[in-house]
């Protein structure tokens, strides 16, 4: 993949066949060394490496990073490689080809720009993108090429063999600012979205112009000057649709390729990213091959096929591609940078001009300037939201010039233009300045301009539900005032595209349970499961699956979020929850309240998920019949669906366990079965009523109610989680495996989990799970932990009566109303 | 022709002054306050329930109601309206109007107070200045009555889990006998700080005359 293809190529290729069938051996070699053999893919192999590191050593030091933005000193990294290159051979070895640049290295940047566009935005300021790409550029190109020229008329720069085309040739390859060198600096400085949309909007689709100006300037050029009429300047505009459109459509064509694709790829899960990858490269292929605009068709590849395969994949290839996407973008864009540093050091194509080159390098400026200026005042009287000054300066000033730049000047055709040498260093020289010093010089003008900044928050759900409701009372002003807007015109759209596009691009599984609010509130939950996962495995899983109060909390919680779903649930776990409630009063300090908040934090997500992942990673190990496989199309162990109920069960069932056991723990050990059993039997309808109403309350009035109790752990002043640890601590019951507890109720209670783990079976694939759980995965899950706030609810309700309560329950609720346990067989009592 | 214009222009001027929209924006919305109400001198909601385009909006009744819920006509004035007469239309679209290169910060700062405040009532349906849960509740509910029966129950949950966002963001150090009941307006802004409402929530009102191409459409 790297710039070396070339070189290796002409030198001594197959040089490593001779040694193998040579015909002159002797003896059988045990070893040789076969460099030849392997040089090219070595090499490449080496740099892609070398690159690698680069950017590692860079990304130490953030310092020096939040100052000079990575692209600039990987330019300058470039300089040393190349002079270390340049010292060993006294020639450039490695330089950046146009081919590899463009076959190789840009696509992968493209498609990752195209794949992650903000859909929304971009098409709402679509107008504004393509007004900039194409009349800026054309503007850009123009306005430099003449002003050139007209230097060169003067005797500014000398005596240079070009001519006016060859001046505007050189103006087109100029023009087009670099989607990679601006996504490389705008990423570091976040300006708000309209402006980097802006910018990089017009980066990506300027290319279409800029293909079509230099290969129309390029013909003229052939040409030569008598030769051009109106007919071929005709034809030139012509091709410019020709290019821009047919590149786009063809981008679209694959994109609806790809989705249609991965609808049915449902069996072969295991490579479905690669269509992603394979066909989008074969979209910029194919427009490469048709001379359409190959930049313009990959864009519009990602962007059209973003979304179906998003919702058609399995969860785990969406992340493979967005991952595998960044991987190849950020190392082609490294690649990039630093083969444009190494290139510079190649005494050959040097040539000085000091007049081209600093002309060039002002009227890029100056033009620039001009033309966004020019083009947002007329933009601006048509805008409903107006572009602002600072906006405009920061969009001139982020005309970066790149590597496009470049590689289209090394294209250029030496027989043609003589000074091709000069262009290539003016070039690089412009790279150089626009990439380096603007992008050092753009944060701090950012930050001085007080240009308004992207939030860096990520949207919270209320955010996205209110976005929602905005776009929806948007359309609907516009359908009452009847004026057909930007709105109008998108619910069509919108319209139209979930009735049609939808239905032939989507799984019809996908289809139903797909909406941004709920992919937010999904991608909340998962994160929370993972934090969750993570703070168990910090702590210590073994100590997390056993910590009883832990057991508490998830049963309790349990019950609240199945009381939401299933009613018949709760009324099973209805007993447990009123002792849980009941011991919630427990007036004992706490000590251990340190160590109870971290369970409580941790607690906060779907516990099946983590308690399966622990489970199967610490406790059943020895057990479980692992089938050490190697699988080319299945990576995931153990997916037995038996194996998985057991496990499951077990671990409801050792969780009840400990449940009880904690709850034990009110009464001394000892004679705990009989005090309980007693005490139960009394005690077991007070219990009951005060949990109906407890449920009832929470149920009914307001559903933080329900939060209350699980999140209460956090309130140092209304705690009761850690009082009640310490409690049982102080009982003297550490270890709930020895607790003959096996009680009753168990059996009854089981159901319920069952139920459950018949739905969990299908969690091994989180998407499916997700769908299926997501509906009434209960909002108390999410979030508890900065959720003080949603303590209040039961706990005002709870204190207010605590006092009075208080005493009572000391006097007539001692115990938990559970059920007794009776000494008898326990099973599973591996703890 | 000059005549009609200077008479129209005349009565148009105080609501001008009102609601800041041009003349010929205040004439257009006219004609089309004509076309919907039937010529008629106020509009009823039911005027509004028929526009066919509305009819595939989730959120239809909230955004109908806020054209009738007096608080949105900036005369401190609690309740709703049967029917509402053209001024009363001006003064809740005049809600959406775009802000210009000229307007300064404040004005600014007082569009998106107005904006926000719309949004804020359209939720806060019973008006005791907070959006409880149950009120939210509804909303989000509504908002997601499209997406079928998956909507239905992720609703609740969605919006208990907003709620519980909103009070974890806003009222992070609450005394535990404190009680959370609802979003307030200040609450609200200071979630939605980050829309950038004032650049958002607005859609273009024409000063050509749209209305005729629209006719058979709206009549339809």
């Amino acid at each position: 993949v790297v710039a070396v293809c070339n070189i290796s190529s002409q030198n001594r290729t197959r040089m490593g066949l001779n040694t193998g069938h040579g015909s002159s051996i002797k003896e059988v070699p045990i070893v040789t060394f076969k460099w030849h053999h392997v040089e090219t893919p070595y090499l490449i192999a080496l740099w892609i490496l070398v690159a690698g590191l680069a950017k590692m050593v860079i990304e130490a030091n953030h310092h020096v990073t939040n100052v000079i933005p990575e692209s600039a000193l990987l330019i300058c990294f470039g300089f040393i490689l190349g002079g270390m290159v340049w010292g060993a051979d006294k020639v450039q070895t490695f330089t950046l080809t146009p081919t590899v640049f463009f076959f190789y290295l840009l696509p992968q940047i493209i498609l990752d720009a195209g794949y992650f566009m903000p859909n929304k935005l971009f098409f709402g300021n679509m107008g504004a993108i393509l007004i900039y790409a194409i009349i800026g550029t054309c503007w850009n190109a123009a306005s430099l090429g003449l002003s050139l020229w007209g230097c060169h008329k003067g005797g500014a720069m000398g005596d240079l063999d070009i001519g006016l085309l060859q001046y505007l040739l050189f103006g087109s390859l100029m023009a087009a600012v670099d989607p990679v060198a601006v996504i490389a600096v705008f990423e570091q400085v976040h300006v708000n979205e309209v402006l980097f949309i802006l910018v990089f909007g017009e980066s990506l689709l300027n290319d279409g112009v800029t293909v079509v100006l230099f290969n129309v300037f390029d013909a003229f050029v052939s040409l030569g000057g008598s030769q051009i009429d109106a007919v071929e300047i005709i034809k030139g505009i012509i091709s410019f649709f020709v290019v821009a459109f047919g590149g786009s459509l063809l981008g679209f064509v694959f994109g609806l390729l790809v989705s249609l694709l991965t609808r049915c790829t449902k069996n072969i899960q295991i490579i479905e990213p690669g269509f992603i990858f394979v066909l989008g490269y074969l979209a910029y292929l194919t427009a490469e091959m048709l001379s359409l605009s190959a930049i313009l068709s990959i864009v519009f590849c990602g962007v059209c096929c973003q979304k179906y395969i998003n919702a058609n994949m399995d969860e785990k290839s969406v992340s493979t591609v967005r991952y595998t996407m960044k991987v190849l973008a950020n190392g082609s864009e490294t690649m990039i940078f630093v083969f444009l540093g190494i290139s510079a050091i190649d005494k050959t194509i040097w040539v000085w001009n000091t007049g081209f080159i600093l002309l060039t390098l002002l009227f890029i400026m100056v033009y620039r300037f001009i033309g966004v200026f020019f083009l947002t005042w007329i933009l601006n009287r048509y805008r409903l939201v107006p572009i602002g000054f600072i906006d405009q300066v920061i969009m001139s000033y982020g005309g970066l010039r790149g590597a496009v730049a470049y590689g289209l000047a090394v294209m250029l055709d030496e027989n043609k233009i003589k000074e091709k040498n000069l262009m290539i260093s003016t070039t690089l020289i412009v790279v150089y300045f626009t990439v380096i010093f603007q992008g050092i010089t753009m944060k701090p003008l950012v930050t001085w301009l007080k240009v308004k900044r992207a939030a860096v928050t990520e949207l919270t759900l209320i955010e996205k539900v209110q976005n929602k409701v905005f776009d929806h009372v948007l359309v609907a002003i516009e359908d009452i005032s009847g004026q057909i807007g930007h709105n109008y015109m998108r619910d069509k759209w919108n319209y139209f595209e979930e009735k049609w596009m939808s239905w032939a691009l989507m799984k019809p599984s996908v289809r139903k349970s797909r909406d941004h609010v709920f992919s937010v509130f999904h991608q909340l939950n998962l994160k929370d499961a993972m934090s969750y996962v993570a703070e168990g495995e910090r702590r210590g899983s073994l100590e997390f699956i056993r910590n009883e109060s832990a057991f508490i909390d998830f049963k309790k919680k349990f019950g609240d979020e199945f009381s939401e779903a299933m009613p018949d649930i709760m009324a099973n776990m209805s007993d447990d929850h009123g002792a849980a409630s009941d011991r919630r009063r427990d007036p004992v300090p706490s000590v251990s309240l340190e160590m109870h908040e971290q369970t409580m934090k941790g607690m906060r997500e779907t516990e099946d998920i983590n308690t399966h992942h622990l489970l199967q990673q610490h406790l059943y190990k020895g057990r479980k019949q692992h089938r050490h496989r190697y699988s080319r199309s299945h990576f995931d162990v153990n997916k037995d669906e038996n194996e998985v109920q057991e496990i499951f069960q077990r671990t409801m069932r050792s969780r009840l366990e400990s449940f009880k056991s904690a709850k034990m723990g009110v009464a001394p050990p000892k004679t705990i079965s009989k005090y309980s059993k007693k005490d139960q039997q009394q005690k077991m309808p007070n219990g009951k009523s005060l949990d109906r109403s407890k449920s009832y309350y929470s149920g009914d009035e307001d559903f933080e109610f329900s939060e209350g109790d699980s999140a209460s752990g956090y309130d140092a002043s209304g705690s009761t989680f850690p009082m009640r640890v310490t409690y049982r601590a102080g009982a003297g019951i550490e270890n709930p495996a020895f607790m003959p507890d096996m009680d009753p109720m168990t059996p009854i209670q089981i159901p319920p989990w069952l139920m459950e783990a018949e739905l969990d079976s299908g969690m091994v694939a989180p998407s499916q799970r997700a769908q299926v759980r997501l509906p009434w995965t209960p909002s108390n899950l999410r979030r508890l932990a900065p959720f003080r706030a949603s303590a209040q609810s039961n706990d005002s309700f709870m204190l207010a009566d605590a006092p009075a309560t208080q005493q009572r329950d000391d006097e007539e609720l001692p115990p938990p109303p559970s059920p007794p346990p009776p000494p008898s067989n326990r099973d599973g009592g591996y703890m | 022709m000059g005549a009609s214009q200077t008479r129209s222009e005349h009565k148009y001027q105080d609501l001008m002054d009102k609601t800041g929209f041009s003349v010929e924006q205040i004439k257009n919305l006219h004609k089309r306050f004509e076309q919907l109400s039937g010529n008629e001198e106020t509009i009823s909601r039911e005027n509004l329930e028929n526009i066919p385009a509305l009819a595939n909006n989730p959120i239809r009744r909230q955004i109908i109601g806020a054209f009738f819920d007096k608080r949105n006509q900036h005369q401190n004035e609690v309740g709703s309206f049967e029917e509402i007469g053209f001024e009363q239309f001006l003064m809740v679209m005049s809600h959406f109007r775009p802000p210009t290169l000229k307007t300064t910060e404040e004005e600014r700062e007082t569009m998106r107070k107005e904006k926000l405040r719309f949004l804020f009532n359209m939720h806060d349906t019973d008006n005791d200045g907070t959006i409880t849960l149950e009120e939210y509740r509804k909303a989000v509910e509504e908002l997601l009555s499209k997406s079928g029966a998956i909507g239905q129950e992720g609703a609740k949950a969605i919006a208990d889990a907003a709620m519980l966002e909103v009070a974890s963001t806003n009222v992070p150090h609450m005394a535990p006998d404190d009680f959370y009941e609802g979003i307030t307006f200040e609450h609200f802004e200071q979630i939605l700080k980050g829309l950038e409402m004032e650049s958002r929530m607005h859609i273009r009102f024409l000063d050509v005359d749209t209305t005729t191409m629209r006719c058979g459409r709206s009549t339809s």
